[in-house]
């Protein structure tokens, strides 16, 4: 068994009165495609946003390389942050700053590299992601919907990470760009060895992209596995996730494609 | 404004030459930095709120952290130096257009001629008078910008709450700005100035 990653262990989230993490505990191996699903409202973008540490947990640990996450300061984080890349639900680019700037921002930050070699090295990112180079001179908000993940993405890649986050990468795409979204994700983990921890609805993206795949409800983990193995899980809310017609018509489709 | 409606009184009294005292005193050292700071809170406040409150709702602030850049430094910090800096130049400028006002106003109603009232306003107001006003000025600066941005961190979810809380903003730092005054004011007093 390959070393974890990411590791989450008996993790309790409360807002107020309403527990959302009951127990939560899972871990992700070096260089897997690991998804949480569930549905809207069960704590999945907010186990994620604990993960990026941008939100502290009631109790529990979370462990990533091998370090406690949790209760770290801004400061303590930075070691851990320059190693992890996040791509957000709506990209989140600086609307201010082209793509290009955007990605060298990050660079700026955390390296020396000359404005010259920053410059390159936006361009390969953005290139790694499949967009057209002239994308790097344009701002977010003349980017499609596909485009913006693709130049969040190139952002979250930046500084070269091990681990990337990725927040609902299909959400709000055609199916076509969403398509493309899952290829890329493919790409990505088998080119640059990337450990990928994302949150998703998307079907489609499930079957074609996870390795495993956590199952989020009732403030645990409902079960956990590869797609197939879950697709025969008898757990009422697992079976309804993937049994559902649109599960349904997402398994077969994958089915036929094998 | 004040020379218009200063002018009928003093007029009545005989004391046109003091139209310059009134207009210069008054606009000095209350009125223009405060009309000024009402002003910017209005324009610049609500900006740093709406802008701050839509990097939040964007998630462009969890993005900031999550690259390892404080959001206070990149976002707070340059504004309160900005404004700072910005407020106390509007003052001198809000001083000038009143004079200027007040001039024009006193030679068409009380026949006070231009160099007539410039001469007088050398007298009525000294330096310190005009230093206070200006150095008010960065002070409620710091107020709206820090009102302005803390009301920015604020916002949570949705477009309809950045809206709101540009509203929230603009209300408290004119309170603030308007209740610094008052404290300006009592301070000044103890100290005679």
């Amino acid at each position: 068994m390959t070393e974890a990653v990411l590791e989450v262990r008996d993790l309790h989230t409360r807002f107020g009165r309403a527990v959302v993490h009951a127990g939560v505990g899972f871990s992700v191996r070096r260089g897997e495609v690991f998804a949480l699903v569930g549905a809207s409202g069960c704590g999945k973008t907010t186990l994620l946003r604990e993960m990026i540490l941008l939100q502290a947990p009631a109790s529990g640990s979370i462990r990533i390389f091998g370090q406690e996450a949790t209760g770290l300061s801004d400061e303590g984080a930075l070691g851990l942050r320059r190693r992890w890349g996040v791509m957000f639900e709506r990209g989140a680019l600086f609307s201010a700053l082209t793509v290009t700037e955007n990605v060298a921002m990050v660079l700026e930050e955390h390296t020396a590299l000359s404005v010259q070699l920053r410059a390159e090295v936006a361009a390969v990112k953005i290139a790694l992601t499949g967009l057209p180079p002239d994308a790097g001179q344009k701002y977010p908000s003349e980017l499609s919907g596909g485009m913006r993940k693709r130049a969040a993405l190139a952002r979250a890649l930046a500084l070269d990470p091990e681990l990337l986050f990725l927040d609902e990468p299909t959400a709000g795409l055609d199916p076509l760009s969403a398509g493309g979204i899952d290829e890329l994700v493919r790409q990505l983990r088998d080119a640059l060895g990337l450990t990928i921890m994302m949150v998703t609805h998307d079907l489609d993206l499930l079957w074609r992209t996870a390795d495993r795949v956590a199952v989020l409800g009732d403030g645990n983990i409902l079960g956990i596995g590869t797609m197939p193995e879950l697709a025969k899980s008898e757990h009422p809310l697992v079976h309804e996730y993937f049994y559902g017609p649109r599960g349904r018509a997402a398994r077969e489709q994958a089915w036929n494609r094998r | 404004m004040i020379a218009y409606q200063g002018a009928e009184q003093l007029q009545r009294f005989g004391a046109n030459l003091y139209i310059a005292d009134l207009v210069g005193l008054s606009m000095v050292r209350e009125l223009s930095p405060l009309i000024t700071a009402i002003i910017v809170a209005g324009r610049s406040g609500s900006a740093y709120t709406a802008q701050i409150g839509t990097m939040k709702v964007t998630e462009e602030i969890d993005a900031l952290r999550t690259i390892g850049v404080g959001p206070l430094d990149l976002l707070v910090l340059p504004k309160v130096a900005a404004l700072a800096i910005a407020l106390p130049l509007l003052t001198v400028y809000t001083d000038m257009m009143g004079m200027l006002g007040g001039m024009i106003m006193a030679r068409a109603q009380l026949q006070v001629s231009f160099t007539t009232f410039l001469n007088r306003l050398q007298e009525a107001v000294s330096l310190t008078s005009y230093l206070i006003g200006i150095g008010k000025a960065p002070v409620f600066a710091v107020i709206i910008a820090l009102v302005g941005c803390y009301q920015g961190f604020g916002v949570t979810g949705s477009a309809e709450s950045v809206g709101r809380q540009t509203t929230v903003s603009v209300v408290q730092s004119i309170f603030l700005v308007i209740l610094s005054d008052a404290f300006f004011s009592i301070a000044f007093s103890w100290l005679n100035l």
